[in-house]
């Protein structure tokens, strides 16, 4: 992708693709002070003042389900005096929508895991096609509102939206509600430059989001903002999930194990024997962060 | 030299064009505007319809239907016999520097275009490939030489060669390939040994017998292929056949380009081209902020921000390395998350013909990823993709965009039912 820099236009203006996470389970365990509404009042209040810091701002907002996830509110696209209605409205109808796939027969442990790969992946088509617009736009960057935990199986498809983030230089900023450090959000905030928090105090969301993550890149280099601390790399390996320092990967498929097998159990190819070409290729049970 | 100065005359076949140096007109042989009848030939691009009338030229729809027959042949070769890719790779690139290498058909010269899509590969295939290594030879006066070694970091090969930039004397097609032969030897067995020539001349100055030469290579599996940059020649054609690479003569410099970076993907794998081994390697943690020690890079003393080897606890400033005090591969979790892509690729969409078809009601108006509008201003529906697995629809930019750099269908990443819940 060609470099950012080189389509830049007003210094200041920023678009600003919020990821919010809506799953049903995790905001039931919340505590009481910290429901659903109360939280959507905070966001849309911190949305309203995104809005009013540039006439030119543009403010995406994209929900991350349980079962899906979906656009819900565009600001270049409402009146800009019904915007609190127009989002709710479909923020509404998405989590009806969301609730009704659920699938009886599954079986959740804990608060589950939301589909942030799919949302990211959207973040980021839409970010493509402000980039095709020409050379005036404004500069994007992806603020994720996020409480579920990771689920093992996205790790995929988030490292690759990560790489495709990096690539065309848009951050992503990480901000955890949740009660556990995500170390997905971790690595995502490191490896494309963005900001990584867990506020303290949820009660008090708003402060946190307009005094981190309101202001646009540019003005970040003149802040103090969070720094990133203790970013594990370390991988886990394929077979106990433990994190490892030092092991073994398969040639073949790169899969990850602590101790030296005869096989790989990834890909099915024989160690230290030239392979014969038809070798079946199974889906690897991936896990680590 | 004679003065074009009132941009009449045409340039001399041999070609002492150093127009591209000067901005001031007069100085010029010929305006830009010249040039482009004399050399680009712009009428030749222009299409008729049947009654004569000039056709405007759909630039996005030609760039999508070239995609998407590439992403056809890609994805035919792979699926058919599903094909395992080399990811770990050990790739020479042999530069021609000879005489040919100096023409002036490419601007400004052969060598210097070579130059600069050299680096843009480099780049690119330290991305896709971060546990891969690049060396780099070059050929002059019909010596192949050892620019850099093996190596995983892009500046150092970048920089070395920007720093040897001159041409004269014959290439040799056959030292070059003894050379690598013989480097190539040494790396482990479960590495790809790939080279790939950009070769300008058009005769090989050899001292031996070049076929004994390719029959060598052919045994030790090193995978040649040849981006030619002047005409197709035999023995190139043939040594590319024998070791299973790929050669094409490239016709300008963007065709040039596009082959170069065919080769930043990993190629199928021959299975029996390379050992599947267990390779250790350490997974360093970052040093603690303010402590200060002797990189082993560097040799000097640095603050914080650097990797700690796991066996013997050197100082590493970056990853992915080898540590040169116990010779540990050295990588991080995304390193390796990096080449995950090449292995779980997204399905090629189908194409959604823009008819008029009698359920077009239930076509969504917008494209799934970007929200961009699938229907023209006169509600006419235009040309969009579906993925075979989600139906999610999308428009011809993010195919393109999914299927090149993000590596994920937004549509099957929105479904729960392909996720297992924690």
């Amino acid at each position: 992708m060609t470099p950012v820099s080189s389509k830049q236009y007003a210094d200041d203006v920023s678009l600003l693709m919020v990821l919010i996470d809506t799953n049903p389970l995790f905001w039931s365990s919340t505590a009481t002070s910290f429901s659903f509404p109360k939280f959507l009042s905070q966001f849309l209040s911190f949305l309203n003042s995104i809005l009013l810091l540039n006439q030119l701002n543009q403010v995406v907002v994209i929900a991350t389900g349980l079962n899906s996830c979906d656009y819900i509110y565009d600001s270049s696209l409402s009146h800009t005096n019904q915007r609190a209605e127009t989002l709710l409205q479909k923020l509404e109808e998405f989590v009806y929508k969301d609730e009704k796939l659920i699938n009886k027969n599954d079986s959740v442990n804990g608060v589950g895991s939301s589909l942030l790969s799919g949302s990211l992946s959207m973040a980021l088509c839409y970010i493509q096609r402000v980039f095709r617009s020409g050379s005036l736009h404004p500069q994007p960057r992806i603020l994720c509102l996020h409480g579920s935990q990771d689920g093992p199986g996205q790790y995929v498809a988030i490292m690759n939206s990560i790489f495709s983030a990096q690539r065309s230089m848009v951050p992503i900023d990480s901000c955890v509600i949740g009660s556990q450090n995500s170390a997905f959000l971790q690595q995502a905030s490191y490896i494309t430059g963005g900001v990584y928090l867990k506020p303290q105090y949820l009660d008090g969301l708003f402060q946190y989001l307009t005094t981190v993550f309101a202001t646009d890149l540019h003005s970040r280099s003149f802040l103090q903002l969070p720094k990133p601390v203790g970013v594990d790399f370390r991988a886990s390996c394929f077979c106990h999930k433990n994190t490892i320092d030092m092991g073994y990967i398969c040639s073949v498929c790169l899969s990850i194990f602590c101790k030296h097998h005869q096989k790989c159990s990834t890909c099915g190819s024989a160690f230290g024997q030239p392979q014969t070409s038809n070798l079946k290729r199974k889906a690897p049970d991936n896990g680590n962060d | 030299m004679s003065n074009y100065g009132n941009g009449k005359g045409k340039p001399p076949v041999t070609g002492e064009e150093d127009d591209d140096d000067e901005e001031e007109g007069n100085e010029r042989d010929l305006e830009a505007w010249e040039r482009a009848y004399a050399d680009e030939r712009s009428w030749e691009s222009l299409q008729e319809d049947e009654s004569g009338l000039l056709r405007p030229i759909d630039n996005q729809a030609l760039h999508h239907a070239q995609y998407r027959r590439r992403l056809r042949s890609l994805s035919a070769a792979s699926a058919a016999s599903r094909i395992q890719k080399g990811l770990i790779r050990y790739l020479y690139l042999v530069i021609d520097l000879s005489r040919a290498a100096g023409e002036m058909d490419l601007r400004p010269s052969r060598m210097m275009v070579v130059a600069k899509q050299v680096e843009a590969f480099v780049r690119e295939f330290f991305d896709q490939n971060p546990l891969s290594q690049i060396g780099l030879v070059t050929i002059k006066d019909g010596i192949a030489q050892c620019l850099t070694d093996l190596g995983g970091s892009p500046e150092s090969h970048i920089k070395a060669l920007m720093g040897k930039l001159g041409c004269s004397g014959e290439a040799s097609l056959q030292n070059a390939l003894e050379l690598v032969h013989e480097q190539l030897n040494q790396i482990p067995s479960y590495g790809h040994r790939e080279v790939i020539i950009l070769y300008s001349a058009l005769s090989t100055c050899d001292p031996g017998d070049v076929m004994e030469t390719i029959q060598k290579c052919k045994k030790s599996k090193i995978r040649c292929s040849v981006i030619g940059l002047s005409a197709e020649i035999y023995i190139c054609k043939y040594l590319c056949q024998e070791t299973g690479g790929l050669y094409a003569v490239a016709l300008d410099e963007a065709h040039l380009k596009e082959l170069i970076l065919e080769h930043a993907p990993p190629p199928p794998a021959i299975a029996e081209f390379a050992i599947a081994n267990l390779i250790k390697m350490g997974f360093p943690q970052r040093t603690a902020e303010g402590g200060i020690s002797i990189c082993s890079c560097h040799k000097e003393a640095k603050l914080g921000g650097g990797y700690t080897c796991p066996r013997c606890k050197a100082r590493v400033c970056e990853l992915p390395t080898e540590c040169r005090i116990c010779g540990l591969t050295l990588v991080s979790s995304p390193h390796l998350a990096r080449s995950y892509h090449h292995l779980f690729p997204v399905t090629p969409f189908d194409d959604i013909a823009p008819m008029i078809v009698p359920n077009q009601h239930r076509r969504p108006k917008t494209c799934f990823g970007c929200q961009q509008s699938l229907l023209n201003p006169g509600n006419m529906p235009v040309r969009c993709v579906t993925c075979p697995k989600c139906k999610q629809f999308f428009c011809l930019d993010c195919d393109i965009y999914i299927h090149e750099s993000l590596h994920n269908c937004p549509g099957c990443e929105s479904l729960r039912d392909s996720k297992s819940v924690a």
